[in-house]
């Protein structure tokens, strides 16, 4: 893609980030308003880099409680055993589920860490203003948008395995203190990937310095 | 003037907008401006510089979601309100609901993964329900007034928060953990929260927020401005 192209930062011209709407903005410097829907108008997300390395530096360490921490303390007959998430991983594994091993494995460990590695390769390529590979970089930011979610997987496993298995005292499950790192890195890599802004991206590409 | 890949040069691009009587558009992924063709039923249009699905036509974008959306609804009241599953154990007998799940991590001690759990699971999924039905019953009769915008806006933040299909497996692993320990019984309620990702998938497949733009006012009742290089 180098042909002559024209990005709406070329015309001064502020797309809605609520409705969608191409539009100018009052002024370079207070942009000011929608005029369909009254959204506040920003040429790019605000602060995108700040924030997206605060909420992504947050959800990595909030990320080794997570994993070190148990999820679960199940307790049978009066002896509690604490379980992390790998504990989890390796119990459906030698329970003969390794289908749902695998499934668990990739939701709980593997999209987390991905999603952090992913975010901070994104923001330093926007910094470093690497150029070529932004359709790659594009790819990466949707992956991210698009499975981040089912990284909740384990937390639902946990509710519902502690909803249910109230037993006591035959057999109960406890929540251990690993489940709420880990809804933390959930939520905050959720909200590092939407407040990344993939503009920032193209913007680095020589095209948005020539005019024709 | 107008390229065959959509994109548009300087001075072309406000007459190109207004020769094809179709607005001007920048890509929300790189910001690249282009002029989109009129669309076909069902058709896609993507951004040639970074690939980001630029527009949709679904063949029927209002009566066709609300439909799905009264449906998904009564679903999402069922399952909450019936139980998910049984657990039976040596004479003893549990069941657990989605709200009484979220409830009993609230009451041992985590009470943010316990909110985490009915944000995701019931109150997200909820309020994006009641405001689609709201936005999509109010704009059967252009024009909408702009509270339909607000609420369009509201459920497109709470979108991503919505994740029954993750519940959903998410279940499932926790069915077939505990069947090693004691016999479990699906209840009503897996078959509603089974139904669930598939009402709100079909809803976001036949839904397009650009046909509900086309129909709120605008705030001040402006005029569209023209659109054009400086
Ligand atoms: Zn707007
Ligand atoms: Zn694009």
């Amino acid at each position: 893609m180098t042909s002559a192209g024209l990005t709406a930062a070329h015309l001064g011209l502020t797309t809605c980030a609520t409705c969608g709407l191409l539009s100018r903005p009052a002024s370079d410097t207070v942009p000011g308003h929608c005029p369909r829907c009254g959204a506040s108008l920003h040429r790019r997300h605000p602060d995108a880099i700040q924030r997206t390395w605060a909420l992504t530096i947050a959800a990595a360490i909030c990320y080794i409680p997570a994993n070190a921490l148990p999820v679960m303390i199940t307790t049978v007959a009066g002896s509690a055993t604490p379980d992390t998430i790998m504990g989890g991983v390796v119990f459906l594994f030698t329970s003969g589920s390794w289908p749902l091993g695998l499934i668990v494995l990739i939701a709980s460990v593997l999209i987390p860490l991905g999603k952090l590695l992913a975010i901070a390769w994104l923001l330093i390529a926007v910094q470093r203003r690497a150029l070529g590979g932004e359709r790659a970089r594009m790819r990466t930011i949707r992956l991210v948008r698009l499975i981040g979610r089912w990284s909740m997987l384990d937390i639902f496993v946990d509710t519902f395995t502690v909803a249910l298995v109230q037993l006591a005292p035959l057999m109960s499950v406890q929540p251990g203190l690993g489940v709420v790192f880990f809804g933390a890195v959930v939520v905050l890599t959720m909200l590092a990937a939407e407040s990344f802004d993939p503009r920032l991206l193209w913007d680095r590409n020589p095209l948005e310095s020539t005019h024709d | 003037m107008l390229g065959t890949d959509g994109k548009i040069r300087l001075d072309d691009a406000d007459r190109a907008a207004s020769a094809s009587r179709q607005p001007a558009v920048a890509c929300p992924g790189c910001d690249l401006l282009q002029c989109l063709p009129r669309l076909g039923p069902s058709a896609r249009v993507r951004c040639p510089r970074c690939g980001e699905v630029l527009a949709t036509a679904p063949v029927d974008p209002i009566e066709r979601p609300l439909a799905l959306t009264v449906a998904a609804a009564i679903v999402l009241i069922v399952a909450n309100t019936t139980p998910l599953m049984g657990l039976a154990v040596a004479g003893r007998a549990a069941q657990t609901t989605i709200l009484g799940g979220a409830l009993t991590m609230w009451s041992q001690g985590q009470a943010l993964t316990g909110a985490l759990v009915a944000i995701c699971a019931a109150i997200a999924p909820g309020a994006y329900l009641l405001f689609m039905l709201a936005v999509l019953t109010a704009v059967r009769r252009p024009p909408a007034p702009p509270w339909v915008g607000t609420l369009l806006r509201l459920a497109g933040h709470l979108q991503p928060w919505a994740m029954p299909e993750v519940m959903l497996l998410g279940l499932l692993v926790a069915l077939v953990k505990i069947a090693e320990l004691a016999t479990v019984t699906a209840g009503v309620g897996l078959y509603a929260a089974g139904a669930l990702p598939v009402l709100l998938a079909a809803i976001a497949v036949s839904f397009d927020p650009g046909a509900i733009w086309e129909r709120v006012t605008w705030v001040g009742n402006e005029t569209p401005p023209r659109i054009a290089p400086r």
